[in-house]
């Protein structure tokens, strides 16, 4: 008992074993080595560096170095009036432009209190989850990537394409839209929309099945990602973490339905938490699978938005929208549910100028990465992959 | 008086009826370190008259079981520039606790002014008051890890400013085009 003793004080590591012995490993001590991960690291998902403090082959503390991206969003807010804004916010967010927008849209519209059309409001809905799926699609498969599975990401990528191609045929571009206006769109959708989303929620919904089957199911992946960076509710909570990662520890918490915003009240949709019986709350898996169920709930809003969007013959989607927007003076904080966690943006107008005075961006991301440096204490290397991965960052949305 | 408050109560939506809510407790605890309640539509907030009880009104508001403002949603920095001030507005919610939301906010000297930081309080603050720090130039005291996040450790100038001029070179390389 002395030797154990001891042996808990340093250089030592004590595994237990089943049977109530212990085996001491004596003269563990090494140097520290400093490693640097990124910013050109593929695991890295763009441009960040973790400066990772290793004891051999366990990391003692990694610290995030950001900002290889910045390129000051909220100074260009000051310069370019509000309608000018919509399209920087798509570079925030790159993989989920249609999301961002919406939620800048709203901002601007609760300040100058104006009525959207029904019909604009169910298409915004479809393409913002059209793009949480195409969202999640690259979420996933990079993550499958990260941990040494090439085959989901192939088949992952196949299945956005088809998203990409249908919000380039409503909107003109394949990330970057610009589609969303304040209070309007810039186009309505073509004749066919209807047909055409209503075939791909056909063809995706087995899709969903398979990737289950092909992932989450998967033995090696299950055993890098279970148990792997776990994160109770209450800390998770304490770090403003939101989206997958927050319902990921379990947390019942969704903007879609605990601050309802556009249609979303109308519509009928669970909050996708995570399974006890496949992952343990709050790990790399239970992210994984709340990105998983979110997929197939997102299919399911938008057949319902199919069904009660309403036809209007020669319908103008820019007629609501305001010749001149200035809004009176005021401040407004308001978000929306993007598929990386919630998105604020916090205006504030003097009322004189068609400037915000000030446009601050709250982004998801860069809330849920700077619980990085606890959850990488005392990880192994591969393992850090593993969390950066399950935190899906997105670079141009953390630097902004 | 009291047709007074009724009239405003009337006026103002369920969301803001329940802000002024918590905000009557926070006013019934610290009295005059918070300023009035504003009933601003869209944001409801109030200011923190007294910028150094806002750790212990800020642990207040987290901790009391009225309250539960267990969720920072945003902090901002922000550049009040007629007033000669700074300041940071923290958007406040409860998560699993009562449905309510408000804003608080905390001024300081343009020049060299100080805010306490409540990182210890919400750790979402820890990254944003870094950030606050990085774009307006106003110190947080205590904060564990004071530096820039997004900006290099070595610009000069605190970008978000209004009266921001950019510097015309960063290690040889011109920078305003």
């Amino acid at each position: 008992m002395q030797e154990l003793g001891k042996a808990e004080l340093n250089s030592t590591r004590i595994i237990r074993q089943d049977d109530n012995r212990v085996v001491i490993e004596k003269d563990l001590d090494t140097e520290y080595m400093v490693l640097s991960m990124g910013p050109q690291h593929p695991s890295t998902h763009g441009v960040l560096r973790l400066e990772c403090i290793t004891d051999g082959e366990v990391v003692v503390e990694a610290e995030p170095y950001l900002g290889y991206l910045h390129r000051c969003f909220e100074k260009y807010c000051e310069k370019v009036d509000y309608p000018g804004i919509v399209p920087y916010t798509d570079r925030m967010d790159y993989l989920a432009g249609m999301n961002t927008e919406m939620a800048y849209c709203i901002a601007v519209e609760k300040l100058l209190d104006i009525e959207i059309p029904r019909r604009v409001e169910f298409i915004r809905v479809i393409v913002a989850e059209l793009n949480r799926i195409a969202s999640h699609l690259v979420a996933i498969g990079t993550y499958g990537i990260d941990l040494g599975a090439f085959t989901p990401f192939l088949f992952c990528f196949r299945d956005r394409e088809h998203i990409l191609n249908l919000l380039e045929w409503i909107s003109g571009a394949r990330m970057l839209y610009n589609y969303i206006w304040i209070g309007g769109l810039s186009y309505d959708v073509p004749a066919d929309f209807k047909k055409r989303v209503a075939e791909f929620v056909t063809y995706f919904k087995p899709k969903t099945v398979e990737l289950q089957k092909l992932l989450t199911e998967n033995e090696i992946f299950v055993k890098r990602t279970r148990g792997i960076g776990l994160m109770p509710a209450d800390v998770a909570i304490n770090y403003g973490w939101s989206g997958p990662m927050l319902r990921g520890s379990g947390v019942d918490w969704d903007l879609r339905r605990n601050d309802p915003y556009s249609v979303y009240p109308e519509l009928d949709f669970k909050v996708a938490l995570p399974d006890p019986k496949f992952c343990e709350i709050g790990d790399c898996l239970a992210r994984h699978v709340v990105r998983a169920i979110e997929m197939e709930e997102s299919l399911k809003i938008i057949e319902q938005c199919l069904d009660r969007m309403p036809e209007v013959d020669g319908f103008n989607s820019r007629a609501s929208i305001p010749k001149k927007i200035r809004p009176k003076a005021g401040e407004v904080y308001a978000r929306a549910e993007n598929p990386r966690g919630e998105v604020g943006f916090y205006i504030v107008s003097d009322g004189k100028s068609t400037k915000p005075l000030r446009c601050k961006a709250r982004s998801s991301c860069f809330v849920n990465l700077s619980a990085m440096k606890d959850l990488s204490k005392g990880q192994l290397i591969p393992d850090l992959v593993a969390i950066i991965g399950s935190i899906d960052i997105v670079l141009g949305e953390v630097d902004r | 008086m009291d047709n007074g408050m009724e009239e405003a109560g009337n006026i103002m939506s369920a969301a803001v009826q329940q802000s002024k809510a918590a905000y009557d407790i926070i006013r019934e605890r610290f009295g005059d370190a918070v300023s009035e309640f504003d009933a601003n539509p869209t944001m409801p907030f109030f200011e923190v008259a007294d910028a150094s009880k806002w750790v212990d009104i800020a642990l207040f508001m987290r901790d009391d079981a009225r309250l539960k403002f267990n969720y920072m949603a945003c902090l901002s920095g922000v550049d009040y520039m007629e007033q000669e001030q700074l300041g940071i507005v923290c958007n406040l919610e409860s998560i699993g606790g009562p449905a309510h939301r408000i804003a608080v906010k905390v001024k300081c000297s343009r020049e060299g002014g100080s805010i306490p930081s409540v990182s210890c309080v919400w750790h979402t603050a820890n990254w944003h008051e870094r950030e606050a720090y990085d774009m307006y130039g106003m110190t947080f005291e205590g904060h564990p890890d004071h530096r820039r996040i997004l900006c290099p450790e070595d610009w000069t100038g605190f970008p978000l400013r209004k009266d921001y001029q950019v510097q015309e070179t960063y290690h040889g390389i011109k920078v305003p085009y």
